[in-house]
């Protein structure tokens, strides 16, 4: 019999990141995957690492993060192809500019100054590409990308070397209390620990259903594209809020487009069916955005198959039902920049009990609370 | 020519490649009255065994073969049949609904099939020997396609390398068209004989065996044929010798062209985009489709004929196309009336005859498919065989997770063409199999389409669609 100090179910950003900070302060965790660390939506997203454009609940989880990002080499002994050359939302039109100033201004109210209002001519500094119809938008400075499959694994390989036991392959198949452990049944054998981390991504809702916690998690699986080579032409992320696009050119030449149209998920085949007829609106408004992109070439489109839950933010804290678990899922499409500080936070939780980093409004009780039964259904 | 916007949004059957396979399977379902379509992006059908059958200037028929100018029957019957057949058409996406998209003259269309019969046929097997990326070397199929559509044989030195009947037959094109080759360097082991022995009787009894000696015959008697256990292409800016040898004995030649040719084995970037499930072929060293006896695949209503669902040959393609219209006509209209399928089931089975014994007997050897040090795996992206090697060590388990390390198979090409060297790699460096080590989540689009290409598939029918779902 396996016992370890915490059990991460879960191989992805969030994952290995929470056992990496467990392990780093001492405790023993078993993480439990069942395909290989990165094989779903932490290894193959756009790599944004993006504190722009956040619901106000998960604003301190990303600022604590990106104070990780920006010394991730430190952490995890590789740089994960982390570049910071800002993410620019652009607006298409005078009266998205206006919402986004309204925005801006409301953020700083509250204290948050990473997002700053940019006119006319500073987009045009920033991104010389974009077509000339766009009046301005928001940058925020800090903001980069990363490679993110290298960094799923380096978050992995560290977490081992600092202590931390990785199963690839291995299923959850039952939890159960036994005494004041938590018997986790597994594919490879049971294993006991007081506490589990469930980040267990477009899976996390089984792992919940097994404690009588049901959540109204959705399957979805956002697709990407990536181009060919082409001249270098763009430094930061771009991204759009009236149309669904991300655009960013990598140190390579290639460029990564997505936004966010929907593949078809079948996650128990681990399969995507791609929708061409988005993908190609994606084409018509980078074709509208970027004329010199029309002639690149599209080498691969892809999607990750990842949760997402109703109100779009993600489920991290405590287990309203059962002691000693925590959730940590639930992305809803922008976890990969979350993952550094969320498995900081998430190990300072369950070995101390608590954490300085306010994570309110992110519970997954407010599903309960809800009287809207369809919310309910897991 | 058929433009984009000629096509119908559905057919009973979309057939992929105009091969001995494809022409067969269309030819038949159309007869039977199915609504067919036949894609292939190459100017003309025939696929890499009848290229260029429909407009070929080598007038001579003796230079090509009889076994060559059978294909024009068969696209002169599919031609006839009422299939659509479409040229210049490249078929970038097939996914598990039986959706394809593809593209003409640079307009795309994603067209509903009812059935599909991938016939995609076979890629030549990556031969990485060190300088194989030099100008002045290219592989024997390329050679093969320029001689089938315009009539040209190399001049200047030109040295023919590696193994295979196709390597044979193409000596002896080139040498009938009036074209010099310097030598033939055999990498064929010697050993293989052994395995291939067991199978010698149903050879002698196949037509493969009278063919096949009657070309090794036609090409010694022209040119020295060498036995090799190494091959190195060897230059600066292009190829200047090549440097070969067997045991400690080294040669070198001057040379301006190489050629190099490893066998075949199937195209199965489609399939796998498609999700058909596959398995690793051990005697012939490729994955393959898994199929059933009609040639469906696991993906209902996609089906692979052809050397695409393993190497058989053009004779065999057919017959196997044939089967797998026959299954397609028999879903749709039942009542429909089609050749007796025992019948082609027991031309198909003499045409395996003799298969055994010439993948034994060809089967290349380990030094030519997992090659070391500083040698070229992954064009795209310049990736050596020691890199390959290092990161398996590092504890990389498939070709997939090496990607994040290596770019490997993150090029234009995707590891479309040189995937099954990696995964062959890896499985040698971390003392495992092929089947284990697996190959390239193939993803569309299958072939590079550019992005105007596909801001050109009609919008009505994305917003119909976006609302639908």
């Amino acid at each position: 019999m396996r016992t370890a100090d915490v059990v991460v179910i879960g191989g992805g950003i969030h994952g290995c990141a929470t056992a990496l900070h467990l392990a780093m302060r001492g405790l023993k965790p078993i993480l439990v995957e069942k395909d290989y660390a990165g094989r779903h939506a932490s290894g193959v997203n756009a790599g944004g690492v993006r504190q722009l454009a956040r619901d106000l609940a998960e604003i301190p989880l990303s600022i604590s993060s990106m104070a990780l990002w920006e010394h991730i080499e430190e952490l995890v002994g590789d740089d994960c192809g982390f570049e910071s050359h800002g993410t620019v939302l652009v607006a298409e039109n005078e009266t998205e500019l206006a919402s986004f100033r309204a925005r801006v201004e409301d953020l700083r109210l509250r204290g948050f100054t990473h997002e700053e209002l940019i006119d006319r001519a500073e987009l045009k500094r920033l991104v010389p590409a974009v077509a000339d119809h766009c009046p301005g938008g928001v940058v925020s400075r800090r903001d980069g990308a990363a490679d993110p499959f290298r960094t799923t694994q380096a978050f992995r390989r560290r977490a081992i070397e600092k202590g931390a036991e990785v199963l690839e392959g291995v299923t959850v198949t039952g939890l159960s209390k036994v005494g004041v452990n938590w018997r986790v049944e597994t594919s490879a054998g049971p294993i006991e620990a007081p506490k589990i981390v469930n980040a267990a991504g477009a899976w996390a809702d089984r792992i919940a259903a097994m404690l009588g916690e049901p959540v109204p998690l959705t399957v979805v699986a956002p697709m990407l594209m990536v181009t060919s080579r082409v001249a270098p032409f763009i430094q930061p992320v771009v991204i759009l809020r009236g149309r669904k696009l991300s655009f960013k050119q990598l140190g390579n030449g290639t460029v990564v487009i997505g936004g966010g149209h929907l593949a078809t998920p079948h996650r128990d085949r681990n399969e995507t069916v791609i929708d061409w007829d988005k993908l190609a609106i994606s084409a018509r408004t980078v074709w509208e955005l970027f004329p010199a992109m029309r002639a690149a070439t599209i080498v691969r489109a892809w999607a990750g198959i990842e949760a997402f839950m109703p109100d779009g933010i993600p489920v991290v804290g405590p287990s309203s039902t059962s002691e000693g678990i925590y959730h940590q899922f639930g992305f809803s499409t922008h976890g990969f920049q979350l993952g550094p500080g969320t498995g900081a936070m998430m190990a300072e939780l369950v070995a101390t009990g608590s954490t300085n980093t306010p994570i309110d409004g992110l519970g997954i009780d407010r599903f309960s609370q809800r009287k809207d039964p369809s919310l309910r259904s897991g | 020519m058929t433009k984009a916007s000629d096509l119908a949004p559905s057919y009973d059957l979309v057939v992929i490649g105009g091969g001995p396979a494809g022409l067969a399977a269309a030819a038949l379902a159309a007869r039977a009255g199915l609504t067919t379509v036949l894609f292939d992006e190459n100017p003309g059908v025939g696929g890499q065994i009848y290229r260029a059958i429909t407009f070929s200037p080598v007038k001579d028929r003796a230079v090509l073969g009889e076994d060559y100018w059978a294909g024009a029957e068969l696209a002169a019957e599919a031609k006839a049949s009422g299939a659509l057949i479409v040229t210049g058409a490249t078929v970038w996406s097939l996914d598990p609904t039986r959706l394809v998209g593809v593209s003409i003259a640079g307009q795309a269309r994603l067209i509903e099939a009812k059935r599909v019969i991938i016939a995609t046929g076979s890629l030549e097997r990556p031969f990485p020997v060190p300088g194989w990326t030099l100008p002045g070397v290219m592989s024997a199929g390329g050679a093969q396609t320029v001689l089938k559509a315009q009539g040209l044989v190399p001049n200047g030195k030109t040295v023919l390398a590696g193994g295979g009947p196709l390597m044979w037959l193409l000596a002896a094109q080139i040498l009938r068209a009036g074209g010099k080759i310097d030598a033939v360097l055999d990498t064929t082991p010697r050993k293989n004989w052994l395995r291939a022995l067991a199978h010698l009787p149903d050879f002698v009894l196949s037509p493969y065996f009278a063919k096949g000696l009657k070309l090794l015959r036609e090409v010694r008697a022209k040119v020295r044929v060498i036995r090799v256990d190494r091959l190195e292409a060897v230059g600066d800016d292009k190829l200047r010798e090549v440097v070969f040898g067997k045991g400690d004995n080294e040669r070198r030649m001057p040379a301006d062209l190489l050629l190099l040719h490893q066998g075949v084995v199937p195209n199965v970037n489609l399939a796998l985009a498609a999700g058909v499930a596959h398995a690793w072929n051990e005697r012939q060293l490729c994955f393959e489709p898994v199929l059933d006896e009609d040639f469906n695949s696991s993906v209902p209503g996609i089906s692979v004929a052809g050397d695409g669902a393993g190497i058989a040959g053009g004779t065999a393609a057919a017959e196997r196309g044939r089967i797998a219209a026959i299954a397609a006509v028999r879903a749709l209209k039942p009542e429909a009336s089609v050749p007796d399928l025992q019948i082609v089931r027991q031309k198909l089975q003499r045409e395996a005859m003799g298969r055994a014994f010439l993948d034994w007997l060809n089967r290349p050897a380990d030094s030519f498919r997992q090659p070391e040090g500083d040698t070229i795996v992954c064009r795209c992206e310049e990736v050596t065989a020691r890199q390959v090697r290092d990161t398996a060590d590092l504890g990389c388990e498939g070709p997939n997770q090496m990607k994040a390390f290596l770019r490997c198979g993150m090029g234009p090409c995707q590891g479309r063409l040189r995937g099954l060297t990696v995964t062959e790699l890896i499985a040698a460096q971390r003392g495992t199999t092929p089947a284990e080590v697996g190959y390239y989540r193939l993803r569309p689009p299958v072939k590079p389409i550019t992005l105007s290409e596909l801001a050109s598939l009609p919008i009505a029918e994305a917003e119909r669609k976006a609302v639908e779902r």
